[in-house]
């Protein structure tokens, strides 16, 4: 603990987001520091680099208007924390915490540090508990639990900003325990962000929202998500809250990340993105979970649009292999006219098997769920017969798979803009295996 | 000595203190974080810290601990949880709650646990490094105590032993105790390394009948994700007949840790009966925990499986994944700026990873016993693209490769191995060892391996002019390729399925291929596929 505030007016570069800082006496990685610039604005930077007497900073907001002769940077001898309290449930901030709904900032009632310590794997509890998104595609065939992160990769073009929505105010628990939802925007235009504005002034349940627009500063980027899963840790253990945290669009997040590292000068990896943004991401993804002896849980479900519809591209890449599974949109269901476009076959929940059935949601839910995708699975393969020896060359039995991958995209995947519970999602699956009984053992 | 901190980039910190050696272990800043150096430069020396350490501030002391990063081995590792730095997970818990919090360094050993301990040696006796001096009952496994050092035995303790007490003492006054420490990146010496003979059997049919893996052998499982590495990983922990397996969750996710810590702890050991925690050490440095600890954690969990390995016993070692591991290394090298080579990782990733795989094999222990470590590695290439560095570099020493297919993945076809690009090299001898229990092994494999091969060339034929247009005796071997790929390659790991004994497994196949060759030579008597089919499907079972 430093006993006086130093500050500091030699800065000697500003290169993007990033300010360097001589002969400084005393710094600490990742220590939060306040800079004023010439024309009296105040800003929030972080340490990110130290070295004999050099200190580099990453500034949060934008640099426009600093110099380096007028620029003063004070230390404050502490690392980023996030206000916490009662008082944030039902508000919207922006990426750097203010407030963006014309309210006062509440009072906070302690504050931690946004880059939160991880969780002993040994205090973890593995994920079982039933979520319900009101989705057929997810509830019964995906099935999201409590403390999972399952993220939905779309395409550009494809309507995730309706899924998202709808997930916004469908989720539910199936027992009605204490909820909430934090909504995180990164990089939301304000076309978008008209959308979801209506939506969250008509949210029944508790919510906190971060809105980081397209045209807010970067660095914000990567705070905002961090600021919102720091909130959401305290919902979810302190206040003991199950909490759904829907973080949309990673894919600004990571170009962010890559706009910041490029500005650092550090070696590019795959595509420009740094080869620590496995980590990077994990860092974010890996805060999903829940803790024994803990009643709450945080779920993450992040929307990450693919590049060029490529599920190989780092960042879906990156992100399958630290998230338990994947809810995958498919343009060819959306030019059928089907909504929500999921395409179940490369989707998959990995946490389902302990999620469903008897006690969870209903004994007969794992065969029904096994049977479809059996059917459709077989289904889709023999498209590509059909488009070569046409139906009529085909045995009886495959013109049935057909038909059936054909309903089962109309009665079970499309379903509007209705919400389903999950009794209603296994009723048709049950009826729809009842129709092909032949086929869809 | 003490030094201080210079300068900190990231998990990298500069520190300014005398007489380092590179692999020294020091200790960093007021909070005691653990760091390694890594170079040496005049006074100064690069650390890579293990911990988080935000919140180190220029200036702070450093101090050295004397010594390399070590593990320390005794009676108490099995059953243990770890992370990449060998501490006891349960005690970080007990230190810092919930949530792991830099700076807690407990003895991984429970001191005061006592073992019941004998000794065939007498006071008087010579003692070699490495050699047995006593032993203790640990679970169902005899403990063998290795002396770290040469002398004549002075005192031999007798009855219960407690770690915080000597074992035995030497002549000169050098006590022995039941436990001592061994540096993670030094591979724990042994008399002279043996050739693999003995197969390894995981109750998977696909990897034991056509791809099987010897004791002492290493195979590398790469694959997409979704394609099941994590489920066949763990699969294999539970029911491989070994004596000891190792396993490392190398920056995965936190959630199926704890799903294998919970089942682990429920299920029972096929071969002992008893719990399979009992013959399970798990290291577990989940992805969001610091990542020089992730690339150390390999090392404390491959050290650890020597040990037991110089016990006599079969250890297996099981990592997922190596790529996590390659990564760590990939940003610790592009923190201390070397110089990088493809796809940005450092040059000597080929090096570094052969003389960790190495680490493996069937060798004659320094007391004269023979104890045998494999290795199963699972491997996750970016994009699900097999020519990229680690894959690459993986399979230049792996024995067998366990390739996992993204299009059987899809199609819920677990394990997903890929049938015609996976192979192994101990193929041949395991098939010898086989063949003595089952003469008809080697030829059934083959005529496995024939009829998925010939389905797949039929299936192009098929595509084209469909499944009516096809001859009866194609489309026999179609539906029988079709249920070896459903009923045998398909292994449910989550129900009983999950372990098939080498003897279910030879019965299984033979029977399918006796049914298809019984319904071949009907077709050749004359008669019809359909009518056979459906007499076969009316008969009494």
């Amino acid at each position: 603990m430093r006993l006086a505030e130093h500050q500091y007016r030699s800065v000697s570069a500003i290169r993007g987001p990033l300010l360097f800082l001589e002969r400084v006496f005393a710094a600490r990685l990742g220590e939060l520091v306040r800079i004023e610039t010439p024309d009296g604005r105040s800003l929030t930077g972080e340490v990110l680099k130290i070295s004999a007497g050099q200190v580099l900073i990453q500034v949060f907001g934008g640099t426009q208007g600093l110099d380096t002769r007028h620029t003063t940077v004070s230390f404050s001898d502490t690392v980023m924390q996030a206000p916490l309290g009662d008082g944030v449930l039902g508000r919207v901030f922006d990426g750097s915490f203010r407030p963006l709904d014309d309210l006062p900032m509440f009072i906070p009632e302690f504050r931690m540090p946004v880059i939160g310590a991880p969780i002993n794997p040994v205090a973890r509890t593995h994920p079982v508990e039933f979520i319900e998104t009101g989705f057929s595609t997810i509830d019964g065939l995906n099935t999201l639990v409590k403390g999972q992160k399952l993220p939905i990769f779309t395409c550009a073009g494809l309507p995730a900003r309706e899924i998202t929505d709808q997930l916004l105010r469908q989720a539910r628990l199936p027992d009605g325990g204490p909820f909430a939802l934090v909504f995180v925007a990164l990089g939301l235009t304000h076309f978008e962000y008209q959308f979801y504005r209506q939506t969250l002034e008509h949210m029944q349940s508790r919510f906190v929202a971060f809105i980081n627009l397209a045209d807010d500063p970067v660095v914000e980027r990567l705070l905002a998500p961090r600021l919102a899963l720091t909130v959401a840790e305290d919902l979810a253990f302190r206040q003991e809250m199950d909490v759904l945290v829907i973080i949309t669009d990673m894919t600004n997040y990571c170009d962010a990340l890559r706009e910041i590292s490029t500005a650092r000068e550090e070696l590019p990896g795959r595509r420009g993105y740094p080869g620590h943004m496995y980590s990077d991401l994990a860092s974010l993804y890996e805060r999903a979970g829940r803790i024994h002896g803990r009643k709450g849980s945080v779920t993450l479900l992040p929307t990450v649009t693919m590049p060029e519809d490529d599920i190989t591209h780092p960042i879906p890449d990156l992100t399958g292999y630290i998230t338990e599974g994947q809810i995958v949109l498919s343009r060819e269901l959306q030019q059928k006219g089907i909504y929500p476009p999921v395409d179940v076959l490369p989707s998959l929940s990995r946490l389902m098997q302990h999620g469903i059935g008897k006690g969870q949601t209903r004994k007969d839910h794992r065969d029904l769920a096994n049977r479809l995708y059996r059917a459709y699975a077989k289904g889709c393969d023999l498209r590509r017969l059909e488009a070569v020896v046409g139906r009529d060359g085909m045995l009886a039995e495959d013109r049935q798979l057909l038909d059936f991958s054909t309903r089962f995209e109309a009665d079970f995947v499309h379903q509007g803009k209705q919400r389903r519970s999950i009794d209603e999602t296994l009723d048709i699956a049950q009826a729809l295996l009842d129709k092909f009984r032949e086929v869809a053992r | 000595m003490s030094g201080q901190v210079t300068s900190i980039s990231g998990a990298t910190v500069c520190v300014d203190l005398a007489d380092l050696k590179i692999g020294d272990r020091v200790l960093v800043g007021s909070s005691r974080l653990t760091g390694e150096v890594v170079r040496l430069d005049g006074r100064i020396a690069t650390v890579q810290v293990f911990e988080e350490n935000r919140g180190l501030g220029i200036g702070e002391t450093v101090t050295s601990a004397k010594g390399p990063l070590t593990v320390h081995l005794g009676p108490g590792l099995l059953g243990g949880i770890f992370d990449g730095l060998q501490r006891p997970l349960s005690l970080l818990q007990q230190g810092s709650g919930d949530f792991i919090a830099s700076g807690q360094n407990p003895f991984p050993l429970d001191c005061t646990r006592s073992w019941a301990f004998s000794s065939e040696r007498q006071s008087g006796d010579q003692v070699r490094v490495g050699e047995t001096f006593g032993k203790v009952k640990e679970g169902h496994i005899d403990h063998l105590l290795m002396s770290p050092h040469a002398g004549v035995l002075e005192q031999l303790h007798t009855g219960k032993l407690q770690l915080e007490h000597p074992a035995a003492v030497l002549a000169g006054g050098q006590p022995l105790h039941g436990w001592h420490s061994w540096p993670v990146r030094k591979a724990r010496p042994y008399r002279q390394k043996l050739q693999p003979t003995a197969p390894l059997i995981t109750g998977q049919r696909c990897l034991d009948f056509l791809f099987p893996l010897l004791k002492g052998g290493v195979a590398i499982v790469p694959g997409g994700f979704g394609t099941g590495k994590t489920v066949l990983e763990q699969t294999i922990a539970k029911f491989a007949d070994v004596d000891v397996v190792v396993y490392v969750g190398c920056g995965e996710r936190g959630n199926e840790m704890a799903g294998l810590l919970d089942e682990f702890g429920e299920l029972e050991d096929p071969r002992s009966k008893r719990p399979l925690m009992e013959r399970t050490i798990v290291v577990a440095n989940t992805s969001n925990m610091p990542v020089a600890a992730r690339e150390s954690s390999i090392f404390t969990a491959v050290t650890m499986a020597e040990y037991y390995r110089d016990m006599g016993l079969d250890v297996l070692f099981l990592a997922d994944s190596l790529s996590r591991w390659a990564e760590a290394l990939r940003e610790i090298s592009a923190a201390l700026e070397e110089m990088p080579g493809e796809d940005g990782y450092p040059t000597y990733l080929g090096s570094r990873l052969s003389g960790f795989i190495e680490r493996a094999g069937v060798v004659e222990t320094l007391s004269a016993g023979q104890g045998s470590l494999s290795m199963i590695l699972a491997v996750s290439p970016p994009g699900a693209d097999f020519a990229e560095p680690v894959t690459q570099a993986c399979l230049r020493v792996a024995g067998a490769l366990y390739m996992l297919d993204t299009q059987l993945a899809h199609r819920r076809h677990f394990p997903a191995i890929n049938w015609t690009q996976s192979f192994s090299l101990y193929s041949d001898t395991a098939l010898a060892h086989f063949s003595e229990q089952h003469g008809e092994w080697a030829k059934l494999q083959a005529r496995c391996r024939d009829l998925l091969q010939r389905e797949d060339a039929l299936r192009e034929v098929a595509e084209v002019v469909g499944m009516e247009g096809l001859q009866d005796g194609d489309r026999l071997l179609m539906r029988t390729a079709e249920k070896i790929r459903l009923d045998f390659l398909c292994q449910n790991s989550f129900t009983e399925d999950a372990y098939t004994s080498p003897e279910s497994t030879i019965e299984h196949i033979a029977a399918l291929i006796e049914e298809h060759d019984r319904l071949a030579a009907a077709l050749d008597g004359g008669a019809l596929l359909d009518d056979l089919l459906k007499e076969a499907a009316d008969a009494p079972r």
